[in-house]
């Protein structure tokens, strides 16, 4: 049994310890606002928080979370941070097909987290390893900068 | 395109049911699944269902939508045309996905698919005419409850209002509204009064959910008892299996099957790691046949040997071959692609006894219906496709190949089974946008005119590969040829030919279809030709086009934006490239620099569009700027190559994409116009790379005659 912090709640899986995060939280727990995109951690879709700092689900082994605290999308409701990423997503009408924005969320909060008003240099370091094959970068840019305002207000 | 809704079908006809307010084009009485799906959601609240809008007695709008939402805003588009007419609060307004159903065909394929930029087009009458109706119908209940002329009311956000200031919400009056006859041809309104089309007022309407990770995409369908199949797909098209072993893949803990169908053999377990470690554990031997040998520089060859002959004629006027002072001449290549959708290609099915059900992010629900049935030997009204949220689609999800392995794996295992290609195996799938070369040749006389223009275009041929016809009428694929065939630009003497080639691959639909790489070569090679007259790119095309005036229109636009003729900072140059396409036209200006080591950076591009009679701006917006990225990732970055039949590229990794740091400023101009609607997902793409193919050359002189960039 692997046991971690789910969301603020603990989880205990029987899946096997090399079993990625990504599908363990899809499959196993049934959260399947983090998206499956490469399974190299080349897009980003899986983006998810460990102990506050953004993973790629898809290549992180449930052993490797063992104990630790782990936010998906699903928790972003009831964050600061992700209630006004959200909102400044909305505002901005930022998703197209949407697949790729749980994991665009997930960056955009870590990185908001550790620095609240990004540059436009910061945003791109940020956000260059989330894909958007529909193209909604300058929408997603805007979006940021509207919730760093709003935080910061 | 044809359409098969003549005006006859276009009337509009009544279903009706206790208490139902029921509208619709085509008679939905043997649209069982339309019904069924619309009672479930219904039937509670005491009302029955129709075709294309539902009106509960609380207020509550649903408007059903047949066409596939796959980031392009449809159901918003679609909820908009229906509302506008209705007069809707639009607060009240919600989207309804609709089952597989006849009801629902696009009226430009004559099918239930999504694609070619249709839906506004194909929906913008008929979708008011919906909303219209049912007006008309709450309006004459009104006015016979309270004995006032119907003429003498007025609607606006959801309700009826009365000469003398009596006022019912649309919700109250549903029951006594289906009871009244539906109007024939209601009237629509004077585009002047609109509230709601052309305004751009609201988020769109499928945003929330796409926000907090509660859109449901194929790949989360969540049934009871579902099996997660991966497979091992044939590594070149055509291989035969030879033989199986699949001892390891079942010593694996939670494999729970091996199903082996012609298309691959897969791997079914509770979920997709333990799939994929069983798919991987598999050992498939396979005769690969004939294409076994196939490499890129082969078909590359091909091409362009084939450009070297003549070809089938599809346009000739004047003639190509007049003595001119000087000749230009140039031979362009465009690479195979892949689509890319973020979403793997992946589908349920659950074939039962007596019927199956299909949850697929799909773009032709409609035809699937038709495949699946077939597939299982079910009638088609046996068969429910519910198309769920698509994770990209960009053409890629028109093709079945996806529907067609999950229904046989189903089938074969006598389980529901979530079918998803691992993102190597969606590269790898072989549905990717042809290669294309083109060879031109252009004529100028002693003074720098354009006196005449050859093209020849060699291509494999689309509509035979998509199974829309066997024999190419005239010898001519118009998949192969647009963008170049019915180029505006008045050459007096022009000639286009078609040379079919066929490197013996399959191929399919990639965003904007023909003009992605055709509107590349037409308008880089435009440049050469001006640029070999001594004129400006945007005053020489401007001349070709005095009889263009929604061409030159969007030409000036841009240029004016884009501040055309005025100086840049140093290092920083422009380039500007047209199209036509989809019923729209799209001008875009590029403003690049080239770094220390010869790279291109796009700084902006300055879109000028005119798609007619604007629907929504925002989408628009978006849509163009979605279409600028697509292409210029393709333009900067991508390529599918072979290499001993097999594909080279695997994932992200060595089919790189354009990214966050690489993003320029996108700027949006849209044309006031009372045209027809044109198309919007695909127009803005075809320019991107030409506009910064023709800014290099500014910044270098040098032509970039082969894709990609770097």
């Amino acid at each position: 049994m692997i046991s971690f912090s789910l969301n603020g709640k603990t989880v205990q899986l029987s899946a096997t310890p090399d079993t990625p995060l990504l599908w363990a939280l899809r499959d196993d727990l049934g959260y399947t606002g983090t998206k499956f995109g490469c399974g190299i951690a080349t897009c980003g879709a899986c983006t998810v928080h460990v102990d506050g700092k953004p993973v790629r689900a898809c290549v992180t082994t449930i052993e490797s979370v063992a104990g630790k605290q782990v936010t998906t999308i699903e928790a972003m409701d009831s964050d600061r941070i992700g209630q006004a990423l959200q909102a400044a997503w909305i505002r901005n009408d930022v998703p197209q097909c949407g697949y790729c924005q749980s994991g665009q969320i997930m960056s955009a909060a870590a990185l908001l987290a550790r620095n609240p008003k990004p540059s436009d240099t910061d945003i791109d370091a940020a956000m260059r390893r989330n894909l958007c094959r529909c193209g909604t970068y300058n929408r997603i840019r805007a979006a940021i900068k509207d919730a760093a305002a709003t935080l910061g207000a | 395109m044809s359409s098969n809704m003549s005006t006859t079908r276009r009337d509009f006809l009544k279903g009706s049911a206790a208490g139902a307010l029921v509208i619709g084009f085509t008679l939905p009485l043997s649209s069982r699944f339309a019904q069924a799906a619309a009672a479930a959601s219904g039937a509670a609240a005491g009302f029955a269902p129709n075709a294309f809008l539902r009106i509960a007695p609380d207020g509550q709008v649903t408007v059903i939508c047949g066409l596939s939402e796959m980031g392009q805003g449809v159901h918003m588009g679609i909820a908009s045309l229906v509302a506008e007419e209705l007069d809707a609060d639009w607060k009240s307004v919600e989207v309804e996905q609709a089952p597989a159903d006849k009801a629902y065909n696009n009226p430009l394929f004559g099918m239930q698919a999504t694609g070619g930029s249709t839906a506004i087009r194909g929906h913008y009458e008929p979708m008011r005419k919906a909303g219209a109706a049912a007006r008309e119908m709450l309006v004459a209940a009104a006015a016979a409850q309270w004995g006032v002329d119907a003429a003498s009311c007025r609607t606006q956000d959801g309700r009826v209002t009365g000469p003398d200031g009596k006022s019912a919400g649309y919700g109250e009056l549903v029951a006594a509204a289906a009871k009244l006859p539906v109007p024939q041809n209601p009237t629509l309104k004077d585009a002047k009064d609109f509230r709601i089309l052309g305004k751009g007022l609201h988020t769109r309407i499928d945003t929330p959910a796409k926000v907090n990770g509660s859109a449901g995409f194929g790949i989360d369908v969540k049934l009871p008892g579902l099996l997660t199949a991966v497979m091992v797909h044939a590594p070149v098209p055509g291989a035969k299996i030879v033989s199986v072993d699949d001892a390891a893949a079942k010593a694996i803990p939670g494999v729970k099957q091996v199903v082996q169908i012609p298309q691959g053999v897969a791997v079914l377990a509770d979920t997709y790691w333990t799939a994929l470690k069983g798919r991987d554990a598999l050992v498939v031997k396979w005769d690969e046949g004939a294409l076994g040998s196939l490499s890129s520089a082969g078909i590359s060859k091909l091409l362009t040997e084939a450009t070297n002959k003549p070809g089938a004629v599809a346009r000739n006027e004047g003639d190509a071959n007049v003595a001119v002072a000087k000749t230009i001449e140039a031979v362009y290549e465009a690479p195979y692609l892949a689509h890319a959708c973020m979403e793997p290609m992946n589908c349920t099915v659950w074939v039962r006894a007596g019927e199956a059900e299909v949850w697929a992010p799909t773009q032709s629900p409609g035809p699937n219906q038709g495949m699946v049935a077939q597939l299982t030997g079910l009638p088609p009204e046996k068969v429910q496709v519910h198309t769920t949220y698509l994770g990209g689609g960009f053409g890629r999800r028109f093709a079945p190949d996806f529907v067609i392995a999950a229904t046989l794996i189903s089938k074969a295992a006598g389980a529901p089974v979530k079918l998803v290609y691992t993102r190597e195996d969606d590269m790898r799938a072989w549905f990717y946008r042809p290669a294309s070369v083109t060879r031109f040749t252009a004529g100028l006389d002693a003074a720098g005119n354009p006196v005449s223009l050859t093209a020849r275009v060699a291509s494999p041929a689309l509509s035979v590969a998509a199974g829309f016809t066997k024999e190419l009428p005239k010898g001519i694929d118009e998949f192969a040829i647009e963008g170049i065939s019915d180029m505006l630009y008045a050459f007096p003497n022009l000639r286009v030919e078609y040379a079919r080639a066929e490197p013996g691959i399959p191929f399919w639909f990639w965003r904007s279809v023909g003009h992605s790489q055709n509107v590349y070569f037409i308008e880089a090679f435009i440049d050469e030709v001006a640029a070999a007259a001594g004129k400006d790119p945007v005053a020489f095309r401007r001349s070709l086009l005095a009889k263009q005036p929604r061409m030159r229109g969007v030409l000036d636009l841009a240029a004016e934006k884009a501040g055309w003729g005025t100086p840049l900072p140093q290092g920083m140059h422009r380039g500007v490239a047209l199209t036509n396409c989809f019923g729209s036209f799209v001008g875009q200006v590029a403003e690049v620099s080239m770094d220390a080591g010869g790279k291109p950076r796009v700084h902006r591009i300055v879109a000028a569009v005119d798609c007619g009679r604007i629907v929504n701006p925002d989408i628009i917006h978006r849509q163009i700027e979605g279409a600028v990225v697509y292409g210029l990732s393709a333009a900067l970055h991508e390529k599918i190559t072979f290499k001993d039949g097999r594909v080279e590229q695997s994932n992200f990794d060595d089919y790189p994409m354009l990214r966050m740091d690489e993003m320029p400023r996108v700027e949006v101009h849209i044309v006031s116009s009372t045209e027809a609607p044109g198309g919007i997902g695909e127009p803005g793409l075809p320019p991107a790379t030409p506009a910064v193919i023709n800014a290099i050359f500014a910044a270098t002189g040098k032509r970039i005659r082969t894709l990609p960039i770097q």
